[in-house]
């Protein structure tokens, strides 16, 4: 006994099935694509083609009465990418010890100093090199590190990166526990753990080392973030949290990663 | 002829342990972010608990019953030797080994992506490979599954193939196909950027190519339990399926419509045209279709057997049930479950709606009372009916699985609908902590203190399953009579070319998804600029 043959347009289970799967894809097209889009109030649409092509998705051009927003300040062109810095050699580091010389009054003969600037020694290299770059183009301001970076290269910032990422450390000497904003953030304003991208929870490419920096420097940042007054931050993260924190949590986080080393 | 019996075993227990340490781990989940705990201070904890408990639960667990029960009907209903067994070890030996593979960097903190993977987090690589390697060894069972039904029909010409063989072998292309948009994800967008071969991942592709299997897989996790409610419970309680024709055109139905319907997951996401966000909600509406022809059929089983068992009039027949039988308890407890869960789903899938409970733990109500409750159940079921015949030992501590059963049904309840209702009041999802001091969140406590109360229930009655397991597996011997699966009220003779095979429903399957999915991944991949750096997890220094 052989079976009758299912794909054939005699066979009724064959034509039932995909006519109803047809239709039932054609009216869903026609409600989803033309009538709902072309329904809606206002004259969004320029014919029935822009209704089809808006509905599949495609990229519609901003129309003339739309002003795009631009920044009025440099902002920063650095992307950063996990790996974008990995595989330096020694002879970076030591061209980097070189160029470094002329770091050493603020930031200290090893990358650690008490003038209340921040310590380099350990710093990810990322961090670094990302910051020298703002400072040169101008996406962070400092009248102080401006005029030091005019003339590097990239390949000098990148030395200098790498040398101070190679130095040891402050070493982890307290254990007290992390306050809240550090460990936990605070959910119902929408800012996440100051530690899951700046150490304690996790480290995320790009977020600075905070720990064993000075109180001052990170409070006075924390505050350039929540003024606008520093917006090297790509997609705006630091300063959405900063603005959200309160006097209280910006003293403590400060505190913590000051004292923690 | 019965020569799966040590297979079968090794899929279950596998199975089974590894879905009773997701289970304490889901409880721990649930108490540390309740006010009944203090906050245990580290998120990362957190997340990666939530990591190990869903690829357990989602990607090991019922992969293997699915397996270990595919396997199970094909000897039993084809009435005939496996083929393919050392294949089929093989593929266990792959899902053991990918489990092992994807927990260890899970457990060490550096993969706690949860199991939806989240692009553009990334972690560590032998997480993903480790699934990849899960769902190689489930699709050596997909191919298993259709070889042997090809050489039944090659030696039985004509022949009506075995109903449950049918609806197995659908469930099997149903996740061989629908694995296939994670594995894509995995294999071209997720694995070289965590081997460090690329830099960039385009996160929105990612989503929607998991998307095509995320809302698939779900119909794979229910068809085992489906397969129950057609085949073990109208035998289980002395009736006959109502009709094997309509069981069939369900299951070809689900291979059809649970496929390319995806996208309402991805509703909020904005790399997807609003078109297409409707197209899949239409269809994911025709799932209606499938699920209530099942819920006719079997109640209508079920009340063969109560009119047989002497029940009268309209309702006398429910009366007569015999509802010490576990598979009777059972199925009505899943039904429940289903009736519930599936109502809360149509407001999932609808596009406007969906709007209102996205991401909350509305949503993690939703899943959990369909999966972990209609579903879960009917795996118990399935355990109980074959343990006897796996075992060749007796299992009769009936009292015991009745009040595993019950505790199960009860403890899914108090568990998920505290969980709609903080969803409906906003309470985000895969959040690690609440600070219930708040008067924002402060009316959110005594619910969720209430589904932390559910999650015990449903922890002791885990505990029950594994006792009655364990009774079984250590009970004296005893040779079980013939498995059998239901008898239709009619058997078939003679069926339609079409409900005998499976290759209509596969094409329209495909079909669709062709139609379905075919542009929005097209368009996401030839859109320029839409890749971000990924952000590497578990880099805790």
């Amino acid at each position: 006994m052989s079976e009758e043959r299912v794909a054939s347009l005699r066979n009724r289970w064959f034509t039932t099935s995909i006519g109803i799967t047809a239709a039932t894809a054609v009216i869903g097209f026609a409600v989803g694509f033309l009538w709902l889009p072309l329904a809606q109030p206002g004259e969004r649409f320029r014919g029935a083609w822009d209704a089809i092509c808006s509905a599949a998705g495609l990229l519609q051009s901003p129309s003339a009465s739309e002003q795009i927003v631009t920044a009025n300040y440099p902002t920063t062109r650095v992307e950063v990418i996990p790996h974008m810095l990995a595989g330096a050699d020694a002879e970076s580091i030591g061209r980097g010890a070189t160029l470094a010389l002329r770091c050493t009054m603020c930031h200290g003969a090893r990358g650690l100093s008490e003038a209340n600037s921040p310590n380099l020694a350990g710093q990810y290299t990322i961090a670094i090199y990302k910051q020298l770059v703002d400072f040169k183009t101008g996406a962070r301001a400092s009248a102080v590190m401006a005029p030091l970076v005019a003339d590097l290269s990239d390949a000098d910032m990148r030395d200098l990166a790498t040398y101070y990422a190679y130095l040891p450390r402050l070493t982890d000497s307290s254990a007290n526990h992390p306050p809240r904003i550090v460990a936990s953030g605070a959910p119902l304003r929408g800012i996440a753990p100051c530690g899951a991208c700046h150490g304690e929870v996790g480290a995320k490419a790009g977020a600075a080392w905070l720990e064993g920096q000075p109180v001052i420097y990170l409070r006075t940042q924390l505050d350039a973030f929540a003024s606008g007054a520093r917006h090297n931050d790509i997609d705006e993260q630091m300063r959405n949290v900063a603005r959200m924190m309160t006097p209280q949590e910006i003293d403590a986080a400060a505190r913590y990663y000051a004292e923690h080393p | 002829m019965w020569n799966s019996k040590r297979l079968v075993l090794a899929h279950f227990w596998f199975a089974f342990i590894g879905f009773g340490g997701a289970l304490l781990l889901g409880e721990w989940q649930m108490f540390i972010r309740s006010p009944l705990a203090a906050w245990i201070g580290d998120p990362e904890l957190y997340y990666r608990s939530v990591t190990a408990h869903g690829t357990t639960m989602a990607y090991v667990f019922p992969t293997l019953v699915a397996m270990g029960f595919g396997y199970f009907v094909t000897e039993q209903s084809l009435r005939r030797p496996m083929v393919g067994l050392h294949w089929a070890w093989l593929g266990w030996g792959l899902v053991v080994l990918g489990t092992i593979s994807a927990i260890v960097p899970v457990a060490l903190g550096r993969a706690s992506v949860l199991y939806t993977f989240y692009p553009p987090l990334i972690g560590n690589a032998f997480y993903y490979i480790g699934i990849v390697l899960v769902v190689v060894g489930s699709w050596i069972w997909v191919a298993l599954m259709s070889v042997n039904l090809y050489r039944w029909k090659r030696d039985n010409p004509g022949a009506p193939v075995p109903f449950p063989m049918f609806a197995t072998v659908a469930g099997s292309y149903l996740w061989g196909w629908t694995a296939v948009g994670a594995a894509l994800e995995l294999l071209f967008q997720i694995i070289p950027v965590a081997l460090g071969w690329r830099d960039t991942i385009d996160a929105g592709l990612a989503r929607v190519l998991f998307s095509w299997t995320l809302h698939a897989i779900v119909y794979f996790w229910l068809i085992p339990s489906y397969i129950a409610y057609y085949t073990i419970v109208p035998r289980a309680i002395g009736g006959r399926l109502f009709s094997d024709t309509m069981g069939r055109i369900s299951f070809a139905l689900f291979l059809v419509v649970a496929m390319p319907i995806g996208i309402h997951h991805v509703f909020e996401d904005p790399q997807v045209g609003a078109g297409f966000k409707y197209l899949h909600s239409v269809f994911t509406a025709l799932v209606t279709v499938p699920t209530l022809l099942t819920v006719f059929t079997i109640c209508a089983s079920v009340e063969i057997a109560g009119r047989l068992r002497g029940g009268k009039g309209v309702l006398g027949w429910l009366k007569a049930l015999p509802w010490r039988n576990p598979a009777m308890l059972g199925v009505a407890l899943s039904f429940v479950m289903l009736g519930f869960g599936g109502a809360g789903g149509i407001i999932n899938m609808s596009y406007q709606l969906d709007a209102t409970i996205h991401n909350t733990q509305w949503v993690t109500g939703h899943f959990h009372l369909i999966f972990a409750g209609a579903i879960v159940i009917m795996y118990f079921v399935i355990a109980y009916d074959t343990w006897p015949h796996l075992t060749g030992r007796t299992l009769d501590c009936f009292g015991l699985m009745r009040a595993q059963l019950w505790l199960w049904c009860i403890g899914m309840i108090v568990l998920t609908f505290p969980w709609h209702w903080v969803g409906i009041l906003g309470m985000p999802r895969r959040m690690a902590f609440y600070d219930y001091t708040n008067p924002q969140i402060a009316a959110e406590a005594v619910p969720v203190m209430m589904s932390v109360i559910g999650g015990a229930i449903v922890v002791v009655s885990g505990g029950l399953f594994f006792l009655v397991l364990l009774r079984g597996q250590f009970a004296p011997r005893a040779e079980p009579e013939a498995y059998r699966f239901s008898v239709a009220v009619r058997p078939p003779r003679t069926v339609p070319a079409a409900l005998n095979g499976l290759g209509l429903w596969l094409g329209l399957m495909i079909a669709l998804t062709v139609i379905n999915y075919g542009f929005p991944i097209a368009h996401a991949i030839a859109t320029p600029g839409t890749a971000v750096p990924p952000i590497m997890v578990g880099e805790r220094r």
